[in-house]
């Protein structure tokens, strides 16, 4: 099968030339049925990338190690859930899911387009398919899925354990939708300016796609987040890494896309920012992912060289001076069809709100590429670590969230002193009495003036939230009259972009309001234990109460159970564990490679709550075994050969039987050294950890994610078509009563 | 206010408060910054009493514990030289003999250099490699 996956590959690569070629001929020479068979081609190239697709995971499936990367990434081990996911732990397999997902995402938003904006649709076409064949040529010619081997491992390498882990299921794939989403946008921008035609059109097919890119790419980051606090065993989920970084970039420059969108469709302003962003942001999607594959960067993901680099940057090269050369060419045409009226108006909160989260990007982009920077300038790499980024990113987060607070209460084009009073009254003094409370409250947050900030700035936004939603649900109310929650059902249906907004928003708050608990307020302590020893952390008493192990077929595990107590009264019991599976490295013996540490992983044990968490992790040294493991190594070193050969000279069955025996006595040698973690424990390194409000992170997440549905759900068709029938050609000031928006 | 002086007013403020941000990254990042130095580099340009982000991997077989100390070697990626490092705080899980890390280094009193609290990152395993370099 690997022959038809790489001929399927080739057939793509195939495909996507021609439909390039097709799209820009139909384009030039106004034949429609050029145009319509470059489109075809994007579904062509949907359907051979699927199929690829397909018989990559089915090789996974079958543990065909004849396919290079399923050795290298799989085992017969591998539980089936993790052998479907392990396809894209691979370079080769990664690179195929890109492709796959972007002629899926492309299909669909042509397919869409197919009678609307009939003039930038194929060279958006061309673009989409620039960008398959540039993934597919990278399978093709430099990390090929579909290579093998004559001969054939019996085992494979299996997955990293720390890629054993649900999030690992929907983590890549969100970010790669969400990287592969924003070139859409992208390529209909570049149509758009090629054409000449810089409406609003373009934005409107495109929107949908631009604010999907928004919520995969925010939902993969934050599951990154989550794995990262739960199987990585350092007690963080932002480390602010290079690959973090380079996922977070493209979504907040995505971020002011999707706000400063809506002054273009309203007023027919910022269309250079626009474009700007729009292009920007399909550039980082693509330096995001070249980022995980350079090794450019040292850090925590991105070490070791690789030779897609100068393939990445030609192509990171020609989309910078590309969307340039379009920006300045077309600058005329981007002329804004209105002014600023007021500083104090929705426009302006817009547009400040654009402009912190550019500098965000530029602040994260700086110090991500100072030691390249620095190295081109000095010859010596400098790195600047995490303390680098908070005096920059945590003032201008609290202006964000300041401003998230302020735009959905203030009116468009310009404020009045009765719309300030009205909307502003009731969120200024919930936040100045959350500040006030903080401040007064004994062992209060008063010594963290940037979390105490963000606290208060986070009350301000809920309570802005909250009173424009309550509102909403009066006015509906007073003309329905249903009850409160079938009311605030039918204002959130018909209004899905507003309040899907209001609740990002919230949930935006409620995150940072976790982020900044955390961050500021989190005590941690690292110390050695024996059972019945105890450490203090921040005010709890850990207590180790006795070792554990366990053994499965796939993973011997030693652990602890820890007993939480604070102030004499019993608050939890958790327990961690380190799980070894077994290593593929024959030095380390028979009897070595079921206690390889650099084959496990951590188990967290956590009690989490929405005040604060319980973090522990186990550190087991397993050096005690050594003197055992290397004795059992030896026995079995001498002895296993021995019924080998006594086996290869039996009938099939006996051998089967010989070697199930010999497997056996070595699974008891192991049982019995590992039982030796509870019979005779030693000290153990514990981390623990208390960490206020992480919760709220998760929480804010899954709202932000809500919001993010709620805004990208399509209004009814029926609803729409009274929209339209019933916009106004400008938006009131204030609206007593919101407005029904078209999707 | 005429509308263009207004307009001329906001661009002022807006280049200055650029300008601002610009010029505190530039001095940020290089006051800040810690080179980053391999152990062939540490060995031959490394003062004492400075700190450095020593890059490399962990050689195989060297990584011992004292106490809540973590002793390990660190190998130059490109040559044969590796140098001792004594460290303390958290070990993330993917650390272990032959895989790629950093950590933040300061001269000690032998040769052994003394790795900064909780300074210890390494190699993710979702980072993708080139077979030939792994």
């Amino acid at each position: 099968m690997a022959i038809v996956g790489r001929a399927l590959l080739i057939l793509a690569l195939v495909v996507a030339l021609y439909g390039i070629g097709a799209s820009l001929f139909g384009a030039r020479s106004g034949r429609r049925e050029w145009v319509d068979s470059g489109r075809r081609a994007v579904y062509a190239l949907a359907g051979l990338a699927t199929l690829a697709f397909a018989i990559l995971e089915a090789a996974f499936l079958r543990s065909d190690f004849t396919f290079n990367v399923v050795a290298e990434h799989s085992s017969t081990t591998t539980p089936t859930f993790y052998k479907l996911a392990a396809a894209w732990s691979s370079q080769e397999g990664s690179l195929l899911l890109w492709v796959f997902l972007l002629s899926v995402w492309s299909s669909l938003i042509l397919f869409l387009t197919r009678r609307r904006v009939r003039e930038i649709a194929p060279y958006a076409t061309a673009v989409l398919l620039g960008f398959g064949a540039f993934f597919t040529s990278l399978a093709v010619f430099f990390a090929n899925p579909f290579a093998t081997s004559a001969q054939a491992p019996a085992e494979g390498a299996g997955l990293d354990p720390l890629l054993l882990h649900p999030s690992m299921m929907i983590h890549p794939p969100m970010l790669y939708s969400g990287y592969t989403l924003l070139t859409i946008p992208f390529a209909f921008a570049v149509g758009a300016l090629v054409t000449g035609r810089l409406g609003a059109e373009w934005i409107a097919v495109t929107r949908r796609f631009a604010l999907a890119a928004w919520l995969f790419l925010g939902i993969g980051i934050l599951l990154g987040a989550r794995w990262s606090y739960t199987e990585l065993g350092w007690g963080g989920y932002w480390a602010w890494d290079p690959v973090e970084n380079a996922a977070l970039m493209p979504w907040l420059c995505i971020t002011a896309f999707v706000h400063s969108i809506m002054i273009q469709e309203k007023r027919g302003m910022l269309k250079v920012w626009n474009a700007s962003l729009v292009l920007g942001s399909g550039t980082l999607s693509i330096l995001g992912t070249f980022l995980v594959r350079s090794g450019i960067l040292n850090s925590i993901h991105a070490f070791g060289a690789s030779t897609l680099g100068v393939p990445f940057v030609s192509l990171i090269g020609a989309m910078v001076i590309g969307s340039i050369f379009l920006i300045v060419w077309r600058r005329e045409q981007l002329r804004s069809e209105a002014q600023l009226e007021s500083l104090w108006s929705r426009e302006a909160v817009f547009l400040f709100q654009n402009l912190v989260l550019v500098a965000m990007v530029l602040v994260v982009f700086w110090i991500t590429f100072f030691p390249l920077i620095s190295q081109a300038l000095t010859g010596t790499k400098v790195s600047v670590g995490p303390p680098a980024f908070q005096p920059f990113v945590v003032p201008l987060a609290l202006i964000l969230v300041l401003l998230s607070g302020i735009g959905p209460i203030i009116a468009w084009r310009r404020v009045t002193v009765a719309n300030l009073r009205r909307g502003f009254a009731l969120p200024i003094v919930v936040g100045l009495v959350t500040l006030i409370v903080l401040l007064v409250v004994p062992g209060g947050p008063s010594s963290r003036p940037f979390a105490l900030a963000m606290f208060a700035l986070g009350a301000f936004v809920l309570a802005g939230v909250a009173q424009e939603v309550w509102r909403g649900v009066s006015a509906r109310r007073a003309t329905t009259h249903d009850a409160v929650p079938l009311a605030l059902l039918g204002l959130i249906s018909r209004n899905r972009r507003r309040y899907g907004g209001y609740t990002v928003h919230a949930g935006l708050a409620v995150l940072l309001i976790g982020v900044a608990a955390s961050s500021s307020f989190k005590h941690s302590t690292d110390v050695l234990l024996s059972p019945g020893q105890t450490a203090r952390v921040d005010g709890y008493t850990v207590r180790y109460v006795r070792p554990v192990e366990a053994i499965t077929s796939q993973k011997i595990s030693f652990g602890a159970v820890l007993n939480v107590s604070k102030g004499g009264h019993h608050v939890t019991n958790v327990t961690t564990t380190r799980n070894y599976y077994p290593s593929q490295d024959p030095s380390d013996g028979l009897i070595g490679k079921f206690f390889d540490s650099a084959n496990s992983d951590s188990a967290v044990g956590l009690d989490a709550g929405p005040l604060r968490d319980i973090w522990t992790v186990i550190n087991v040294q397993t050096t005690p075994l050594d003197s055992l493991i290397n004795q059992g190594n030896n026995v079995f070193a001498a002895y296993a050969p021995q019924v080998m050969t006594r086996a290869a000279k039996l009938p099939p069955g006996q051998a089967q039987q010989a070697m199930n025996g010999l497997w056996s006595e070595r699974d008891l040698a192991v049982a019995e050294i590992a039982r030796r973690f509870v019979t005779h424990p030693w000290q153990t390194e514990f981390l623990l950890l208390v960490d206020p409000m992480v919760t709220w992170i998760w929480l804010g997440a899954l709202i932000i994610a809500g919001g993010g549905f709620i805004a990208l759900w399509p209004i009814p068709v029926l609803a729409r078509r009274r929209t339209r029938a019933a916009k106004p050609a400008r938006p009131p000031a204030s609206p007593a009563v919101p407005v029904r928006e078209p999707a | 206010m005429d509308p263009s002086r207004k307009r001329v007013i906001r661009l002022s403020v807006a280049l200055a408060a650029a300008l601002l941000l610009a010029t505190a990254l530039v001095y940020v990042s290089f006051t800040a910054g810690t080179k980053e130095f391999t152990a062939s580099q540490l060995l031959s340009q490394g003062r004492p009493g400075q700190t450095y982000e020593l890059a490399g991997t962990v050689l195989l077989g060297s990584v011992r514990h004292d106490g809540t100390s973590l002793l390990f070697k660190i190998r130059d990626p490109k040559l044969d030289v590796a140098v001792p490092v004594s460290y303390t705080g958290i070990v993330p899980d993917p650390f272990a003999g032959g895989r790629a890390v950093m950590v933040a280094v300061r001269e000690g009193a032998g040769t052994t250099y003394i790795g900064q609290q909780n300074s210890l990152t390494t190699k993710c395993p979702s980072k993708y490699q080139a077979a030939a370099a792994s």
